[in-house]
């Protein structure tokens, strides 16, 4: 910078005269530097703790019976460690969720895209996406006290808790973040395509499933991503309405606890920190991190593939 | 004009208004199109040429607030095409249409292709596959493309791109076809081989297209219609109209005083 202060008169005085500009661009620079390094170091620490805490646990409990016990009672004086039994539940719940809202949310988004006219989609997308901010602790109330009493209607065998009532729920709050994020993506499609797609002949239906859909994959791909994401990090509702006993089931019917529940009901408890207990957090939150990050590479993974050019 | 002289006619507009909600842009247009015959439409930008094309196949119904008056007779049934009574969607599965940009649907080269007959229900494999074939080739595009047929259509150059949705317009043998201005965004050895295939094309379809190129409308057409905000100044043989002219804003236009 200060090289360049040097010869700047030669090209142009303008750019020399104010030398105080070149320390208040490197103060901004600074700043947006660090506005940004504070969420890299964030996730950076949280990987740390995640990591480091885990190497206690791996230290007393093999990896090998981490993955394939087939019970998890940490708290018990016959402590087993079989992650799988959380696994279940968080793979189930998220089936039954993902079950609802990527066709819902799918349907919704063609309509509101293709459909519906300006007027319809004004006032209906706002409250779709109202939807999306009510609390999860709510949702879980309504499973456990609405949908729960319903469904025992339909199956009388139904318990209390289970993951069928809860994974719907969440499914329900999983929505509209598939229907607004799909449908963006939906009318990012140019309008040429579209025209092109009606100059052949076809309905409204049929360019929407054959043309629009396709083009919009990338986009609808990471909706979807991002709602397994948001169904396998989901805890409340999970917590409230799917009991806490660590079950390993596929069964949607039955209770079960799933990685994120089982971490509340520790993280309240009042465990000595350091005690095995204690670790197991820590070990079920890496393996949560791994399943997410799993989806996310395989979502920037579609998304590459399929990208646009249109 | 003597009728005698003139082939047949396939399609023609009677007192052809149109509205894009209150304004008018196309004012009491007559005109014929004739027959397995090349008609350009010229003018200056925002005279209504494309409108006019858009309204054979009904694209304004697309977007609210349109509306058409008057007829476009389509022969030889003698259809109104613009009557509330006919299904946009079966004037547009006879009337096919190249658009400006070309736009290949996010699928293969063979399912670009394909898409039209698929949309009339078309699935057997080698009726597919016979008229994929022969659409390519009329296209102009079959012996570049006859390799890697399930490559995905934007992989292609955009004269190829072009050039293929020429082919998916054809692969449903329309009986007319729109081109608008399907060269603005081609290079000039794109544009020549487009307008070669224009002139081929014309053996099997009549063909209606808009193109800012004069040039292009004296090497392509067979009909030449001048346009001027929204109305039709001047239709006639393209030699005609480009050699004496009848009209001085048609004059003015092809002279390059004004445009």
């Amino acid at each position: 910078m200060s090289a360049n202060n040097s010869d700047a008169h030669t090209v142009s005085d303008r750019l020399a005269k104010n030398a105080m500009r070149n320390v208040s661009e490197r103060m901004i620079e600074a700043l947006l530097l660090a506005a940004a390094a504070v969420s890299v170091l964030t996730t950076v620490g949280i990987v740390y703790v995640l990591v480091s805490e885990s190497i206690h646990f791996f230290q007393q409990v093999s990896i090998v019976d981490f993955l394939t016990d087939t019970q998890w009672t940490p708290l018990f004086d016959d402590a087993h460690f079989g992650i799988m039994v959380l696994v279940s539940g968080t793979v189930v719940s998220s089936f039954v969720a993902l079950a609802v809202a990527i066709p819902m949310g799918t349907i919704i988004a063609i309509y509101l895209s293709e459909f519906a006219n300006s007027k319809v989609r004004e006032i209906a997308k706002p409250i779709l996406e109202l939807l999306g901010g009510i609390p999860t602790i709510v949702f879980g109330y309504f499973a456990l006290l609405v949908v729960t009493p319903v469904l025992q209607l339909i199956l009388p065998e139904l318990p209390g808790f289970s993951l069928l009532s809860a994974g719907l729920v969440m499914g329900i709050m999983i929505v509209p973040y598939i229907a607004s994020l799909s449908e963006d993506a939906m009318r990012a499609v140019p309008m040429s395509l579209r025209e092109g797609a009606y100059a052949m002949g076809s309905t409204r239906l049929y360019t929407a499933l054959h043309v629009v859909v396709p083009a919009a994959f990338s986009g609808l791909a990471a909706s979807y991503i991002l709602a397994i994401s948001r169904a396998v990090g989901e805890t409340m509702i999970l917590a409230v309405a799917a009991g806490m006993q660590p079950n390993l089931t596929w069964n949607p019917t039955e209770p079960a606890a799933t990685i994120t529940s089982y971490i509340v009901q520790v993280a309240l408890g009042d465990l000595p920190h350091g005690s095995i207990g204690y670790l197991t957090i820590f070990a079920a939150g890496l393996t949560l991190l791994l399943i997410t990050l799993v989806f996310n590479i395989l979502g920037q993974w579609l998304r590459a593939k399929f990208r646009e050019n249109y | 004009m003597q009728i005698h002289d003139n082939p047949a006619l396939k399609a023609e507009a009677r007192n052809l208004n149109f509205y894009y909600g209150e304004a008018k842009a196309l004012k009491n247009i007559n005109m014929p199109i004739y027959d397995k015959k090349v008609t350009a439409l010229i003018g200056p930008s925002g005279c209504g040429k494309s409108t006019y094309l858009r309204s054979f196949n009904r694209m304004h119904d697309l977007y609210p607030g349109n509306r058409y008056e008057g007829e476009i007779r389509f022969f030889p049934d003698n259809t109104n095409l613009l009557s509330p009574e006919v299904d946009p969607i079966e004037v547009r599965m006879r009337v096919g249409m190249v658009f400006q940009k070309p736009n290949p649907f996010p699928k293969s080269i063979y399912e670009n292709v394909a898409y039209g007959l698929r949309v009339r229900g078309e699935n057997n494999k080698r009726v597919l596959d016979d008229k994929v074939e022969h659409a390519l080739k009329g296209g102009a595009i079959w012996d570049e493309v006859k390799d890697r047929l399930q490559d995905l259509a934007s992989n292609l150059s955009g004269g190829q791109q072009q050039r293929l949705c020429i082919a998916r317009a054809l692969a449903t043998d329309p009986e007319l076809l729109l081109f608008d201005e399907p060269t603005s965004a081609l290079d000039p050895i794109a544009t020549a081989a487009i307008e070669e295939l224009v002139h081929e094309l014309k053996k099997r379809v009549t063909i209606l297209i808009v193109t800012h190129n004069m040039q292009q409308a004296a090497r392509v057409s067979d009909y030449t219609a001048y346009m001027f905000l929204g109305e039709m100044i001047e239709f006639g043989k393209t030699d005609e109209i480009f050699i004496k002219p009848q009209d001085k804003r048609t004059e003015d236009y092809i002279t390059g005083r004004m445009g």
